[in-house]
């Protein structure tokens, strides 16, 4: 059993939950090798899946995972919604709940915003991204994908390059893998890496190739040009050079590392092409593994006493 | 705690057993043997080694978990947290003979049948358990090759001990009061 009733982030799990979680999506990897890739564990529940910020491979993943487990599932985006009339989180998913919805998968714009509802609503809730704190599955496929390409995690050198400032997947990652008994170490601009994320345990570097050079993965983010409402580097093109990761960058190494990415990429800026569909890149794994992983989660908090 | 098999009476009924399915798949050559997870494992291993043991035939041989097929896995206090499944070959067309240790309500076994239709289309399945409780069935399902038949009430527990796991094989029916001390 998870030591949680919701899955706000990876901050409120512990490492057995993870662990959990981990051997739970083995089995459902497998599932998802069969001919019918189907089982019917969650045929009595009902998901809505609340979307206030856009997504493209978080929602279509936490679907399919859905209807692979043989839940009803219900979509929402904010923008074609009453949400445009005014109407408050708390009342939409109020609304939501009184026509007997289980459990509600939400991403919004605002860190807090699922802890919050969690102390106002009778349900099971899962975090698909909450502002520029969390993305608790996110955080997990990535340390699940690290330990399926390297067998463990214990011990593995883990690089996040970027724009660490803004990403809730930075977040995510350094609990999940700090818990599994990773070294985490995170690069990027200093205007991007908050000032004091040493606190986490995590080490800092504003040497893109040194940390390439210590790491045995790199897991490149995303620039998040939305979220920065002043100028943080003079342009994408500086940001390209100092910052980007190339081939010629990693023939420099003289060694193999994986490369990482949760997407969406912003090729020619912090990743090339020529390393993004290379053999070090396991960003598809990491769109695969997703499923399996949010499948897990879903299933065991579907338990019908933790709502 | 009433005994039902002791050592030797456990390894006859397992070789009378793994007899009766050489008698009626010949060869095997139709025939796939599969295991329910968690504890069914431990008799189809049996069945398997003996059989090939005594004909020099291989079987093919694959391990089912069903807890995501249950009717009952979010009912209860704790969440059923399931195995591994291993089937590597197609059961497509091929005789499927089911082994599970236990017999009681039926429930795990249609499970079974749904998680078994979703890897293909047998020809025909078949149930081998090593207890039959029966009078205890809440649905229509029988076993075709049986080791032991116990009447027993609902309140009453069979427990079956495996030497994987550290103890003699041997089975018992253990009245609830007792089994909860």
């Amino acid at each position: 059993m998870l030591s949680t009733k919701h899955l706000l982030g990876i901050k409120n799990l512990t490492q057995k939950d993870i662990e959990l979680i981990f051997k739970t999506a083995d089995n459902f990897k497998e599932i998802l090798k069969r001919p019918i890739k189907k089982v019917p564990s969650l045929r009595d529940t009902t998901i809505v899946n609340l979307f206030y910020e856009n997504s493209t491979r978080t929602r279509i993943s936490f679907e399919l995972a859905e209807k692979r487990l043989g839940a009803d599932t219900i979509n929402f985006a904010s923008g074609n919604s009453s949400v445009a009339k005014g109407e408050t989180l708390i009342d939409t998913v109020n609304n939501i709940l009184s026509m007997k919805v289980d459990m509600v998968v939400l991403r919004h714009s605002a860190s807090g915003a699922p802890h919050f509802l969690s102390n106002h609503i009778n349900a099971a809730i899962i975090n698909a991204g909450d502002g520029t704190n969390e993305h608790p599955t996110q955080g997990l496929l990535d340390a699940y994908s690290i330990r399926e390409k390297c067998k463990t995690l214990k011990g593995k050198k883990v690089a996040i390059i970027g724009d660490i400032m803004h990403s809730r997947v930075a977040l995510s990652n350094i609990y999940c893998l700090k818990k599994m008994g990773a070294e985490v170490t995170v690069a990027g601009p200093p205007t991007l890496i908050p000032k004091y994320i040493d606190a986490l345990g995590v080490q800092v570097t504003y040497n893109v190739k040194e940390a390439l050079a210590w790491c045995d993965v790199a897991n490149v983010l995303r620039i998040q040009l939305e979220r920065q409402n002043m100028p943080l580097f003079s342009s994408l093109r500086e940001y390209a050079l100092f910052y980007g990761i190339d081939k010629k960058l990693l023939d420099s190494l003289q060694k193999e590392i994986v490369i990482m990415h949760p997407g969406p990429i912003n090729r020619g800026v912090e990743l090339n092409s020529d390393v993004a569909d290379s053999q070090h890149s396991i960003i598809l794994n990491q769109v695969e593994n997703g499923v399996a992983i949010r499948m897990a989660v879903l299933y065991l908090l579907s338990g019908k006493d933790s709502i | 705690m009433k005994p039902i098999l002791d050592k030797q009476k456990f390894k006859v009924v397992i070789e009378r057993l793994a007899h009766q399915l050489i008698e009626n798949h010949s060869n095997f050559s139709e025939t796939v043997l599969i295991g329910l997870q968690p504890r069914g494992i431990f008799l189809a291993d049996r069945l398997v080694t003996y059989i090939e043991s005594i004909t020099n035939l291989h079987l093919q041989y694959g391990k089912l978990d069903i807890t995501f097929y249950r009717d009952d896995f979010n009912t209860g206090k704790e969440i059923h947290l399931p195995n591994q499944t291993e089937i590597d070959f197609s059961i497509e067309n091929k005789k499927v003979v089911l082994i599970d240790d236990v017999l009681f309500t039926g429930r795990t076994i249609r499970s079974a049948m749904d998680a078994l239709v979703d890897f293909g289309r047998p020809q025909a399945v078949e149930l081998l358990v090593l207890i039959d409780r029966r009078f205890s069935r809440q649905l229509p399902i029988q076993a075709d090759y049986t080791g032991v038949v116990v009447d027993s009430v609902r309140t009453q527990k069979v427990k079956v001990f495996w030497k994987e796991h550290g103890k003699n094989d041997e089975v018992f029916l253990i009245d609830n009061t007792v089994a909860e001390r």
